[in-house]
């Protein structure tokens, strides 16, 4: 009786999963393509991974990427997992403000008050003002998520090990930590992907100074459709899927957490 | 001819076959009851009356048509839920609408059907509270008012009592046997309950395994189980298995292996030498130090308190035969100034009328 | 106890917060002020600051006779009289409008299944479409670069079929279309993630009692499923719209000349003419419109909360 119905239910689904992947199959798919042009399938290469990994540029920024996304994920990761046990423990009125703002409104906003303000502090712009902005942005996930986590513990587990002698720090250590962990290593994660992902705030906080990954194929793109971005976009996905398999590995929870 | 006919009807999913060749008729005006454990068939069989899942073979006649492919919208046949199923967004007053506007009834008349009905169940004051501002029995309150209000040929409840606290459980079976009577609609009740069944049905129908294992008036049902499950499962009832020794025209005698003979009403079908179970209800047993044995009409035995469960109003004895056998009885503790009349190992002895118990052929 | 506790709560909510109010709050707050402020000789903005011109040491250039050369309305002045600036915010919000529908119209019916699917799929299936999303947004919108470009086989396909109905070709890239049709694409699980949270919570039980009491399929889903799930979808709404709203790089990279939104002229304000004070009144302008968005958007959640729970 509802077999009708849930036909059209499927179609609709498989045509929305085909939206989704379609566009990232034939990115990939151009990437071994052995023509400067993204339309007629000429033959199978490797050269655009070739000529990829003698680009000096690129490598550049994907060195540059790397680092600020590790830098970001390290700080991000302990500034938000002390804003989630803060939002979570406390009333706060400005903290709460502040971490969930900067996720709220459009990125450009963030983008442009920084540069300002880095301009402002006379600041050259570069590694630093980029991994700064970073920061700034993913601590509010990580805060979410580490506060979700803390949500969905049992508060009478800190009072049963209160209860059984341990002192406050003992019991965070011992109880709290192991049991949130899940979350911060899924907040970590996510401000890594965050970071390396960022294209926005980037644009506006590098200056000529630094590229980054996301940078270095805006430029490329801009210019022209070239099977190399093909090659970079596909190393990119099988980097984040390798993470995400990784997540998955380290904390099943972590990717529902999303 | 009957309002609802049951004929012949069997459900499976896949291996499990959940209801299997039932068949049964209820009444106009009838409350009538499905009986039975948790996976006994009663609520898939529900389900089909309702519409919410089609009969594999068979037919349900309702009104004299054939219904078994009607889609549930389409049915004379509303149903309260388990869990009343409230909608959530609506007021009481629009829940209760709801079944009226699609039927298209016009606005106005929606207005006083919705009052009277409310009016009905009491709940005239909270028309325009939401679900979740209400307790459990005034939703369930108006879980049947939304199911009454435009009048169904048959109104099916699927343990409605169920989510209620026991206090709440009596008031709202009184408040249902009087709104039966009042409105006048067929009810089908499922229910695992027993005492609920026994205490609200005209008619029963215990399940088991996807069958109709019995399907009498309450009182029949509880005296004359035609099954150990029946037995069983409706109230505490002792089973003493025995077996066929004579048959005469208005009696039977039996023998309980290492206890003695005993008289019961013969069963149609009985053979000598046959095996079965008698079955006894705790209160039909007479308990006594002493009891005169010299009446035709009773079953005596003798035996030893083996445990006692003082329960307050009455105590109940379990009384161990001679070949050991475990027999529950119970009494009033209607003496003034004592607590209870026997103790453990006190030596006592029993009787029962042979037309108290039944006799249940393996 | 009750001060140790105090430190404690500074110990925690204080490192986060310090680092908020620097690199957030503080840049926000210059940056309104900027935009009373005036564009500086070579860009950029007008010194408040600077050496005085007869000791030389540095000093605040502001007093109360000349603050007039300092501060200013001008700029929001020039937001409103130059019509085509009010236009593009129109354009924009039509676009992410546009966006926002699309993306619910196709999120429904994919998150209705998800949520209705055997329990041990959904996690499966709701991972497949938070993956793609997982990638790097640049590719994401370079993939619709290749499927758009003149010589993509979708572009190709559609001229086609236009030639045959004598309709001349047409080119997808840098349109209209281009735009709205990746907005939707970067969007869409935004979309599909809080409408499934709501669905999947949805009491089958109403929908049999509705039913039972009469209503048929179409009025199962508008009466019931439909009314339940519009907090998910004003959530969903939420997250498609604003981000949508404020986007620069799509209409930057597939929009050419005719679709471009608020975020390209903030963008060419701060980086091409460098006229900053205009660039923050068109920032502060994009929030209050984020913000009245997002006020307007709690007040029907928390409408829709109270009856909905």
């Amino acid at each position: 009786m509802h077999s009708k119905q849930s036909k059209w239910l499927w179609a609709a689904a498989l045509l929305a999963y085909a939206f989704l992947y379609v566009p990232l199959i034939i990115v990939v798919v151009y990437s071994f393509n052995d023509s400067k042009l993204n339309a007629e399938w000429v033959g199978f290469t490797f050269k655009w991974y070739d000529m990829l990994f003698k680009n000096e540029q690129m490598l550049v920024a994907a060195r540059n990427s790397l680092l600020i996304a590790i830098v970001t994920s390290v700080c991000a990761t302990v500034l938000g997992t002390l804003a989630g046990l803060a939002m979570h423990k406390y009333k706060l009125r400005l903290l709460p403000l502040l971490v969930l703002t900067p996720i709220a409104i459009p990125e450009i906003l963030m983008g442009v008050s920084l540069l300002i303000f880095f301009v402002m502090l006379n600041m050259t712009l570069g590694l630093v003002s980029v991994a700064l902005a970073h920061i700034a942005f993913c601590i509010g996930f990580v805060a979410i998520v580490v506060r979700s986590r803390l949500q969905g513990m049992d508060e009478s587990l800190v009072e049963a090990a209160r209860d059984l002698g341990a002192t406050p720090v003992q019991a965070f250590r011992l109880v709290t930590m192991p049991l949130i962990m899940p979350g911060i290593i899924a907040g970590a994660l996510m401000a890594f992907t965050l970071s390396i992902d960022d294209f926005v705030i980037t644009f506006f906080t590098a200056g000529a100074g630094a590229s980054t990954l996301p940078l270095q194929i805006y430029s490329m793109i801009r210019i022209a459709v070239t099977p190399e971005v093909n090659a970079v976009s596909t190393l990119l996905m099988v980097l984040t899927l390798c993470l995400i398999l990784l997540a998955s590995k380290l904390a099943p929870s972590a990717l529902r957490a999303e | 001819m009957a309002l609802l006919e049951i004929r012949d009807v069997v459900k499976r999913f896949g291996d499990f076959t959940a209801v299997n060749h039932v068949s049964l008729s209820v009444e106009a005006g009838e409350f009538f009851t499905l009986l039975g454990p948790s996976g006994c068939g009663k609520t898939t069989l529900l389900r089909m009356l309702a519409g919410f899942e089609q009969p594999d073979s068979g037919e349900i006649v309702l009104d004299s048509v054939n219904v078994a492919a009607v889609p549930p919208e389409k049915r004379p046949v509303h149903t309260v839920f388990q869990n009343y199923a409230l909608f959530p967004h609506m007021t009481v007053a629009q829940n209760i609408a709801f079944p009226l506007k699609m039927a298209n009834v016009a606005a106005d008349e929606i207005k006083t059907r919705v009052a009277e009905v409310l009016e009905d169940v009491r709940l005239s004051q909270f028309a325009t509270r939401y679900p979740n501002e209400l307790s459990g029995g005034q939703r369930q309150r108006v879980a049947i008012a939304r199911a009454l209000v435009n009048r169904p040929r048959l109104l099916l409840l699927d343990e409605p009592l169920s989510a209620l606290d026991a206090k709440l459980r009596e008031e709202m079976q009184i408040e249902l046997i009087n709104l039966q009577k009042e409105v006048g609609i067929t009810f089908v009740y499922v229910t695992h309950d027993q005492g609920e069944a026994l205490a609200l049905s005209h008619r029963i129908a215990v399940m088991n395994k996807g069958e109709v294992a019995q399907l009498d008036a309450p009182e029949t049902i509880y005296s004359y189980p035609k099954s150990r499950f029946v037995a069983d499962f409706i109230g505490q009832c002792n089973l003493l298995d025995a077996t066929v020794k004579s048959i005469g025209s208005d009696r039977m005698q039996i023998e309980i292996a290492g206890v003695g003979i005993a008289e019961t009403l013969p069963v149609a079908g009985a053979q000598v030498g046959q095996s079965g179970c008698l079955t006894v209800r705790p209160e039909k047993i007479k308990l006594g130090a002493t009891l005169p044995s010299d009446d035709a009409d009773e079953v005596h035995f003798k035996g030893k308190v083996h445990d006692c469960l003082y329960l307050g109003d009455v105590t109940i004895y379990i009384i161990e035969l001679d070949n050991g056998m475990l027999v529950e009885t119970m009494l009033p503790n209607s003496a003034p100034g004592r607590a209870k009349f026997f103790d453990d190992n006190d030596l006592v002895e029993l009787a029962w009328r042979f037309d108290a118990g039944h006799f249940i052929l393996a | 106890m009750a001060k140790s506790n105090r430190i404690n709560k500074w110990l925690i909510s204080g490192p986060p917060l310090l680092y908020l109010i620097i690199f957030f709050a503080i840049p926000s707050l210059i940056m309104a002020f900027a935009a009373f402020r005036f564009p500086g000789d070579y860009g950029g903005l007008l010194p408040l600051i600077g050496p005085n011109p007869d000791t030389g040491a540095n000093e605040l250039l502001v007093t109360a006779e000349n603050w007039r050369d300092y501060l200013t309305f001008e700029n929001f002045g020039l937001f409103f009289t130059d019509s085509i600036y009010v236009e593009l915010f129109a354009k924009s919000f039509w676009y992410a409008g546009i966006t926002t529908l699309i993306c619910l119209a196709m999120a429904y019916p994919l998150a209705w299944l998800i949520a209705r699917s055997p329990k041990k799929y959904r996690d499966l299936m709701i991972l497949l479409v938070i993956l793609p999303f997982w990638s790097n947004f640049l590719i994401r919108v370079y993939a619709w670069m290749i499927i758009l470009g003149p010589q993509g086989y979708f572009s190709m396909a559609i001229n086609q079929v236009l030639g045959l109905i004598g309709i001349g070709p047409v080119q997808l890239m840098f349109s209209h279309v281009a735009v709205i049709i990746v907005l939707v694409y970067v969007h869409l699980p935004f979309m599909v993630l809080p409408l499934y949270a709501n669905l999947e919570k949805h009491d089958m039980a109403l929908l049999d009692a509705a039913q039972d009491l009469g209503a048929s399929g179409w009025q199962r889903f508008w009466k019931i499923t439909w009314p339940l799930s519009l907090p998910g979808v004003w959530a969903g709404a939420a997250l498609v719209f604003i981000p949508a709203l404020g986007m620069f790089a799509v209409p930057d990279l597939v929009g050419g000349t005719d679709g471009i939104m608020i975020g390209n002229l903030i963008k060419q304000q701060f980086l091409d003419s460098r006229d900053w004070p205009f660039g923050s009144v068109l920032s502060i302008m994009l929030t209050l419109a984020v913000l009245l968005l997002a006020g307007f958007a709690a007040l029907i959640g928390r409408g829709g909360k109270r009856n909905a729970l």
